[in-house]
C-alpha cells in the first residue's frame, strides 16, 4: 500500500476519534443525576458512548463507501479481485476489538467497585457488619430488626463513601402487587413513599411478598430485583434534593405499569421534621399523622 | 451410481403432487423448507398484528386500548410467536432444510422422516398457543420468560398451554438440530472436505450444536415449572422452599444460546449472499469458521448477563461481564470479513444486497449496545427497560429478519424459477429500513430516561418518543404490503430467472430452478471452491464451466 493511503487512514481515524469524543461529551441522553454513584455511572456512559460512536461511524462509513465506490456499473459483467484473505489484517481486527473490550471490562470493573458493587466480594461479612453499626442522626433509636447472620443474595453493598459518613439509614422495603412499602426500623415509621436525607447513605433491605419486583430509581442509576424468599440489598447516597420516581422494573402482573412510587430527597433539617411528624407515638399521645401516612 | 429421475419416482409415490404437496407429509427437504418458510411467515403476520396492538396501546400514556390482562397476554404471545414460530423455524428450518443438502452434495437430509415430523410439530403447536387466548379463557401473561412466581400465579390453564406449546416447538427444534449435524457430518458427497463447505453449513453446524445442548435444559425447566403449577410442587415456589433465581439460571442457560440460534444461521446466509453479488471470494474463510465455533463456546457461558440485577453474587456478575464482552471479538471478526468481502468487489445494489448491508448497519448498532449492556454497572440502570427492548430488536429484527428478507430476494428465483420485482423490492427495503429505525432507535432514549419494559402505561413525559416509535411500527406494517404483492405477482407472472440468474457457484445453483425432486439429475456436483469468484476477470457466461467445478455431468 502506498503511503498516502496510510496517511488518509490515520487522518480518518483521528477525525473519527474526535467525533466520538465530542458526541460522548456533548450529547446528553441521561436524566438528571441525584445519587453519589450517578456521576460515576455517567462517566462510564460517556466512555462507552464515545467508543461506540467511533466504532459505529467507522464501520458504517466503510460500508457506505464500499457500496458507492465498488458498485457494479451498468454493463460490467466482470468479477472483483480474487482476494481470499489477509492474515495480518485479520489479526489486526481481532486484536483491536479484544483490546477495546478488555479496556472496557477493566474500566467498568473499576466503576462497579466505586459504586460499591464488589463490597461483599472482598469481605463476605461486610454486609452484616455494616448493618450492625447503623444509627440514626435524629431519632437515635437503635436498630433492632436485623437478624445477625442473614444471607443477603445480591445488590450494591458499599455503604460509605470511603469513610466520609459512617452513619447509614436503614430502610426495609417490601414489594407486593402493586406497591412498595417502606419501613424505618428505628423510629418505626411505615410509609408508601421513600423519604431520605440529602447526603446520608441509605441502605435498603428488600424483600417481596408475592412475585418478583424490581426497585429502580432512574435518577440514581440503580436497580435491584426484589425477590420473594431472598432478601436483597441496595445502598445509595442521595446528592440532590427533590422528588424522583421509583419504578417497578420487573413484570409483576396486570398493574405492573402502575407500580410506581416516589423517593423524596430532603435537606437534612426537613428530613428531621419529616421523621418527627411521622414517628408513631409509642405512648398514647396522638401526635403527628402516624401510620395513617399513605400506603398507596 | 444409479440415479433415479423424478419421472421414475413420481408414479410410485403416494404423496400428492403439484401445490398440494406443500400440505402433505412430504419427505423432500425442499418442500419441507418451503413449508417452514410459508408457515413461519403466516405466524410473522400474526405476531406483527400483536405488535400493532402493543404500539397502539403505547401511543398514549394511559392504559386505554386493551385491558391490562389482555396487554400482558398480547406481549407474551408476541414474543413467543416471533421467537419460536417465526425466526427460529425460518432461519433454521426453512433455509437450513432447503440449502444444506445442496451444500453437502446430498439428495436429502440424513433423516427425511424425522425432518417431516419436526416440521409438522410446528403448526399444531402454534395453533395451540394462539388458541389458548380463546379456549383456555386466558393466554399466558407472564412474558416469554415466564419467570416464577408470576407464572405460578397467573391463570394456570393459559400458562400450561404455553408450556406445552413451547415444549413441542423445542422438540421440533431438537429434531431439526440432530438432522443438520448428521447431514453436515455424515452426508457429504465423497471428496468434499469440511473446510470446503459453504459457510452456511458451518453456521448451521454451530447452531445445531447449541440447539442440541441447550434446548433440553429449557424443556426440563418448563416441565418442572408445569409440575409447580399442576401438582403444586415447590421447585420454584418460594413459599414451598423453592428458589426463583434457579429458574432464571436454567431459563437463560437456554435462552441466551437461543439468541445465537436466531442469528448464527443469519450470519451464514449473509456469507452466502455477499460474495455472489460482490463477485469476490468470501474474505477469511478459515477465521470465519473459527469465529463461529468461538461464538458457540462463548455463547454457552454468558447466560447470567440477563440476571445482573437479580439475586446474583458480585463475582458472578463480574465473570459474566467479561465472558459476554468477549463474544464481541469473534462477532467483530465476522463483520470485518464481510466488509473486506465487499471491498474491491463489483457490488450489485439489488434488494438482496441492500437488506444484507442494512443488516450489517443494524447489527453493529445492536452489538455496540450489547457490549454496553454486558457491563454490570451500565446494565444495572437499563436492565428491563426499553433500552433492552431497543437492543434486542436491533439484533433480532435488524439482524435476523433483515437477513430473512435478503435471503428471500436471493433464493426466490431458485424456489420458483422467477425473479422478484426489483422496484417493489427496493420499496420494501426503504419502508422497512426507515420504519424499523424510527420504531426502535427512540426506545434506547426511553429506557435510559426511565421507561421500564412490559408496561401498558407510562409517564406522560415519554409520550412523544413513544408516538414516534408507533409511527415507525406503522411503517413497518405497511412495508409488508410491497413484499406480499411482489411474492404473489411474481409467482404468477414474474420474469423468468433461468437456472442461475446470479452466476453463483454454490451447488444449489448448479441445477434447474426449481430443482428436481432429488436435487440433481445425474450425479451431484463436487464444488470444492464455493467462493471461487474473481479468478477469471472479463466476461462471465451464464453457467460457465470453471475448471475447479467438476459438475459437468450434472447438467442434461
Ligand atoms: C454482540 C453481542 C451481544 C452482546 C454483548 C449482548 C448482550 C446482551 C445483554 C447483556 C443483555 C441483557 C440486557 C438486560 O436484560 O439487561 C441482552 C439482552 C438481549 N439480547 Fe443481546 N447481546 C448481544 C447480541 C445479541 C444477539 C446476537 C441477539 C439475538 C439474535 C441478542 C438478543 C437479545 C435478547 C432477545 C435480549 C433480551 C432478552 C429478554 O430479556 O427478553 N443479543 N443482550
Ligand atoms: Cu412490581
Ligand atoms: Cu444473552
Amino acid at each position: 500500500m502506498a503511503v498516502p493511503t496510510a496517511l488518509i487512514t490515520l487522518l480518518i481515524g483521528m477525525v473519527l476519534t474526535l467525533a466520538g469524543l465530542w458526541v460522548g461529551h456533548n450529547v446528553n441522553l441521561l436524566p438528571v443525576d441525584a445519587s453519589s454513584n450517578a456521576p460515576v455511572y455517567d462517566a462510564l456512559f460517556e466512555v462507552l458512548f464515545s467508543i461506540g460512536t467511533v466504532l459505529f461511524l467507522g464501520i458504517v462509513g466503510l460500508l457506505i463507501y464500499s457500496l458507492v465506490r465498488f458498485r457494479r456499473r451498468a454493463g460490467d459483467l466482470g468479477d472483483g479481485a480474487a482476494i481470499e484473505g489477509n492474515l495480518p489484517l485479520e489479526i489486526v481486527w481481532t486484536a483491536i476489538p479484544a483490546v477495546v473490550v478488555l479496556f472496557v471490562g477493566i474500566y467498568s470493573y473499576d466503576i462497579y467497585e466505586r459504586m460499591g458493587g464488589m463490597a461483599s466480594f472482598h469481605d463476605h461479612s461486610a454486609m452484616q457488619v455494616a448493618t450492625q453499626q447503623v444509627a440514626y442522626q435524629s431519632a437515635s433509636v437503635e436498630a433492632t430488626q436485623d437478624p445477625p447472620a442473614e444471607r443477603i443474595w445480591g445488590g450494591i453493598g458499599r455503604s460509605t463513601q470511603d469513610g466520609v459518613s459512617p452513619v447509614v439509614l436503614p430502610v426495609d422495603v417490601t414489594a407486593m402487587q402493586f406497591a412498595f412499602i417502606f419501613h424505618y426500623p428505628g423510629p418505626g415509621i411505615t410509609a408508601g413513599e421513600l423519604h431520605v436525607p440529602l447526603g446520608q447513605p441509605v441502605r435498603l433491605r428488600m424483600e417481596a411478598k408475592d412475585v418478583i419486583h424490581a426497585f429502580w430509581v432512574p435518577q440514581f442509576r440503580l436497580k435491584q430485583d426484589v425477590i420473594p424468599g431472598q432478601p436483597t440489598l441496595l445502598t445509595f447516597t442521595p446528592t440532590r434534593a427533590g422528588s424522583y420516581p421509583i419504578v417497578c422494573a420487573e413484570l409483576c402482573g396486570p398493574y405492573h405499569g402502575g407500580m410506581r412510587s416516589t423517593v423524596v430527597v430532603h435537606e437534612p433539617e426537613a428530613f428531621d421534621d419529616w421523621l418527627k411528624s411521622n414517628t408513631p407515638a409509642t405512648l398514647a399521645s396522638a401526635s403527628g399523622g402516624i401510620s395513617t401516612k399513605s400506603i398507596s | 451410481m444409479t440415479a433415479f429421475t423424478p419421472a421414475e419416482l413420481e408414479p410410485r409415490s403416494l404423496q400428492p403432487q403439484g401445490w398440494l404437496k406443500y400440505f402433505s407429509f412430504s419427505l423432500d427437504h425442499k418442500v419441507i423448507g418451503l413449508q417452514y418458510l410459508v408457515c413461519g411467515f403466516a405466524f410473522y403476520l400474526i405476531g406483527g398484528a400483536l405488535a400493532g396492538v402493543i404500539r397502539t396501546e403505547l401511543a398514549s400514556p394511559m392504559s386505554d386500548f386493551v385491558s391490562r390482562d389482555t396487554y400482558n397476554e398480547v406481549l407474551t404471545l408476541h414474543g413467543t410467536i416471533m421467537i419460536f414460530l417465526w425466526i427460529v423455524p425460518v432461519v433454521n428450518g426453512a433455509f437450513g432444510n432447503y440449502l444444506i443438502p445442496f451444500y453437502v452434495g446430498a439428495r436429502d437430509m440424513a433423516f427425511p422422516r424425522l425432518n417431516a415430523v419436526a416440521f409438522w410439530l410446528i403448526p399444531p403447536a402454534g395453533i395451540l398457543l394462539i388458541s389458548s387466548y380463546f379456549l383456555a379463557g386466558a393466554a399466558s401473561q407472564s412474558g416469554w420468560t415466564a419467570y416464577p412466581p408470576l407464572s405460578l400465579t397467573t391463570p394456570a390453564a393459559g400458562q400450561i398451554v404455553w408450556i406445552l406449546s413451547v415444549l413441542l416447538l423445542g422438540g421440533s427444534s431438537i429434531f431439526g438440530g440432530i438432522n443438520f449435524i448428521a447431514t453436515v457430518l455424515k452426508l457429504r458427497r465423497p471428496g468434499l472436505k469440511l473446510m470446503q463447505l459453504p459457510m452456511f453449513c458451518w453456521a448451521m453446524l454451530g447452531t445445531s450444536i447449541l440447539v442440541v445442548l441447550a434446548t433440553p435444559v429449557l424443556a426440563g425447566t418448563l416441565i418442572l415449572l408445569s409440575f409447580d403449577i399442576i401438582a403444586h410442587t415447590g421447585f420454584f415456589n418460594p413459599q414451598l422452599g423453592g428458589n426463583v433465581v434457579v429458574y432464571q439460571h436454567l431459563f437463560w442457560f437456554y435462552s441466551h444460546p437461543a439468541v445465537y440460534i436466531m442469528v448464527l444461521p443469519a450470519f451464514g446466509l449473509v456469507s452466502e449472499i455477499l460474495p455472489v453479488h460482490a463477485r469476490k471470494p468470501l474474505f477469511g474463510y478459515t477465521t470465519m469458521v473459527y469465529s463461529i465455533m468461538a461464538i458457540v463456546v462463548l455463547g454457552l457461558i454468558v447466560w447470567a448477563h440477563h440476571m445482573f440485577t437479580s439475586g446474583t453474587p458480585p463475582w458472578m456478575r463480574l465473570f459474566f461481564t467479561i465472558a459476554t464482552s468477549f463474544i464481541a471479538v469473534p462477532t467483530g471478526i465476522k463483520f470485518f470479513n464481510w466488509l473486506a468481502t465487499l471491498w474491491g468487489g463489483k457490488i450489485a445494489l439489488n434488494s438482496a444486497v441492500l437488506f444484507s448491508c442494512a443488516f450489517i448497519f443494524n447489527f453493529v448498532f445492536g452489538g455496540i449496545t450489547g457490549v454496553a449492556l454486558a457491563q454490570v454497572p451500565f446494565d444495572i440502570h437499563v436492565h428491563d427497560t426499553y433500552f433492552v427492548v431497543g437492543h434486542f430488536h436491533y439484533i433480532v429484527y435488524g439482524g435476523s429478519v433483515f437477513v430473512i428478507f435478503a435471503s428471500l430476494y436471493h433464493w426466490y428465483p431458485k424456489f420458483t424459477g422467477r425473479l422478484l420485482n426489483e422496484d417493489l423490492g427496493r420499496l420494501h427495503f426503504v419502508l422497512t429500513f426507515i420504519g424499523f429505525n424510527l420504531c426502535f432507535a427512540p426506545q434506547h432514549w426511553l429506557g435510559l430516561n426511565g421507561m421500564p419494559r412490559r408496561v401498558a402505561e407510562y409517564d406522560p413525559a415519554f409520550t412523544t418518543w413513544n408516538q414516534v416509535s408507533s409511527v415507525g411500527a406503522l411503517l413497518m406494517a405497511v412495508s409488508t404490503l410491497p413484499l406480499l404483492i411482489n411474492v404473489v405477482l411474481t409467482a404468477m407472472r414474474g420474469q423468468h430467472a433461468g437456472d442461475n440468474p446470479w452466476n453463483a457457484l454454490t451447488p444449489e445453483w448448479l441445477t434447474s430452478s426449481p430443482p428436481p425432486v432429488e436435487n440433481w439429475i445425474g450425479e451431484a456436483p463436487l464444488v470444492t471452491e464455493p467462493y471461487g469468484y474473481g479468478e477469471a476477470p472479463g466476461t462471465v457466461e451464464v453457467n460457465r464451466l470453471s475448471g475447479k467445478d467438476l459438475w459437468a455431468q450434472g447438467k442434461p
